[in-house]
């Protein structure tokens, strides 16, 4: 086998990225966030509540967590609904109980099929983030224009029927195509949080607005992927906590999912962190559209 | 030289009959820290035996992780390593000189050697005909010497991808070492048809890489791996000197639940007092003072 010239070519070989989505900067260099308060750290609870539909489209690719076995799958169906059945009246439970708000990253079919869930999360002062239509609603650089734009497009009209506007956009697995910031950003979003490369929120270079979401600290990775504790999951966090707290400006963000953590054997220690989180003194707890004002000024 | 079976690279040395190997102050083990530099594209052009990303391009996941290590993690990592002094030998994606030279900037005012990692971590050598990897190899020592006036010596392949020959085309440009070879905790001879060079350890094993994405470790769990990597290397070293080394990606090692913990376990090596703290060059040169090929 002998590879063609071409393979040493390098065209975008250039001064900052080999893409046109966003500046590059040094988070060190930049100008700190100053949080509400003089707080040290932001902490933002993105709690995502996900509907399965029991047949997998795999348009253009199955999302993490979903069926796993033959047609029908009703282990991994009735698993996942846990999630919203229980698993997220325990999380919200347990903001709520310390006076807290975060998001909900939520597939519109879920806010749609459980009417009561979407009620108690508004009336507790959780924002809503677009996730889709529900978990066969992934996108990627496979689909058509007009089949990508079509999801982000139902998502936002579904939303909007139910009274709501997410400024918000958390994409399933958080898979994007070249064209998503700009269907995003013309569909009226004014963030999105699948880029997992800063600490801080950055613009885009079409104006949309970054709010970092770290994957390494969500549950589904620490628990699922590397089968950690969830003590080891909060010691983790009050680890991420110290860094991040010493150099100021910066978020933690916690991905939580409802079937993963609100299972009962793992809510103290999710308590127990909460409670550390909040005995830190240097925290500020907000949702993403009080991340982004606070970022805004 | 290389075969099919064996690749004939270095001959084969019993552990327990090593010949004296001597590091400096009396140290039992030379530790060096290899921070990978890298820049991974975003839209490479396919190889037919690898493909860059798992998901269809871009991989915002995959993608935005790693650039995580260009914003935010090296400032970290370096600062971690420079408080407990230790210096960086980079193993560096050299197009990172073109796109992000403020990080090479950094790595390069700390003092930090460097050596190529290839041009990008998206581009491998599997396939390349002598030519190219010729030219990937000239393009590795013109970039980083106009970048930092540093003469590169030595070599990791960009996505450790290799063919049979690099080993023969580093050493005809002149390159001194390699980090490709995991077949050992003391540098090594290795035969090309252009002279010898030297392998030195790398301990891929307990790479940041490894120890999160391969063995799915807490940050607590892979800092103690390192102290007790180290210790069992320094228990070993008296009379032939061991090497270990800590390779880095700030992507992983930079992440805010990981760095508390890997300061610890840089103050706990540095403390212990059996550590010779060095770079690559200087093991390699070290090494090639005392044994003969």
């Amino acid at each position: 086998m002998n590879l063609d010239l071409g393979y040493l070519a390098y065209p975008r070989r250039q001064a900052g990225y080999d893409h046109d989505l966003y500046a590059w900067r040094n988070l060190h260099a930049a100008q700190r966030v100053a949080w509400p308060g003089g707080a040290r750290l932001a902490v933002w609870f993105c709690i995502v509540s996900e509907f399965f539909p029991l047949a997998p489209a795999d348009t253009p690719f199955r999302a993490p967590g979903h069926m796993q076995t033959a047609f029908p799958d009703y282990r991994h169906y009735t698993a996942r609904d846990y999630g919203n059945r229980v698993g997220i009246w325990r999380l919200l439970d347990a903001l709520e109980a310390r006076g807290l708000r975060g998001s909900v990253a939520m597939n519109v079919a879920v806010a749609e099929r459980y009417p009561a869930l979407l009620a108690a999360m508004l009336a507790g002062g959780h924002e809503i983030v677009a996730h889709s239509t529900d978990m066969n609603g992934a996108i990627d650089s496979s689909l058509s224009a007009e089949a990508e734009e079509a999801v982000i497009a139902e998502t936002a009209a579904r939303w909007a029927a139910l009274g709501q506007r997410p400024l918000g956009w958390l994409s399933i697995a958080r898979s994007q195509s070249f064209r998503t910031l700009d269907l995003l950003q013309a569909h009226g979003f004014a963030w999105c949080a699948d880029w997992v490369n800063d600490d801080a929120p950055y613009p885009f270079a079409n104006g949309l607005i970054s709010l970092p979401l770290n994957h390494e600290l969500s549950d589904r990775q620490i628990i699922n992927t590397t089968q950690a504790t969830a003590d080891s999951y909060a010691r983790q966090i009050l680890d991420a906590a110290d860094c991040l707290a010493a150099e100021g400006g910066r978020v933690l963000a916690l991905q939580l999912t409802p079937y993963i953590m609100g299972l009962p054997y793992r809510m103290a220690a999710f308590e127990a962190l909460l409670d550390a989180l909040m005995a830190r003194g240097d925290c500020w707890v907000a949702p993403g559209d009080a991340l982004l004002g606070a970022w805004t000024g | 030289m290389s075969g099919t079976e064996d690749p004939g690279l270095y001959a084969y040395r019993p552990w327990p009959e090593r010949a004296p190997l001597r590091w400096p102050d009396g140290k039992s083990c030379a530790v060096w820290v290899a921070p990978n530099l890298e820049y991974y594209e975003i839209d490479p052009p396919a190889h037919p035996l690898r493909k860059s990303w798992a998901r269809p391009h871009p991989d915002v996941v995959g993608y935005a992780h790693r650039d995580y290590a260009n914003r935010v993690g090296h400032w970290r990592m370096a600062d971690a390593m420079g408080d407990f002094g230790f210096p960086g030998s980079v193993s560096l994606s050299v197009a990172l000189c073109q796109h992000h030279p403020e990080v090479v900037a950094d790595a390069a005012a700390r003092g930090w050697e460097f050596f190529s990692h290839g041009i990008y971590n998206t581009r491998y050598a599997y396939g390349m005909d002598p030519d190219q990897e010729r030219a990937i190899i000239r393009d590795s020592i013109e970039t980083v010497r106009a970048a930092t006036g540093q003469t590169i010596r030595g070599w990791l392949a960009p996505a450790l991808t290799h063919t049979v020959n690099t080993m023969d085309l580093i050493a005809e440009a002149g390159l001194a070492y390699t980090c490709d070879l995991y077949h050992d905790d003391q540098p090594t001879w290795v035969a090309t048809r252009n002279g010898p060079l030297v392998a030195i350890p790398y301990s891929l094993e307990v790479n940041d890489h490894y120890g999160f994405f391969v063995y799915n470790m807490s940050p607590r769990d892979y800092a103690d791996t390192l102290v007790r990597q180290f210790r069992q290397l320094a228990d070993e070293g008296a009379g032939a000197g061991t090497v270990m080394c800590i390779p880095l990606h700030s992507y992983l090692i930079g992440q805010p639940h990981r760095i508390g913990p890997f300061r610890a376990a840089l103050r706990e090596i540095a403390a212990d007092g059996r550590a010779w703290i060095t770079t690559a060059s200087a093991i390699v040169d070290r090494f090639q003072e005392q044994l003969r090929p």
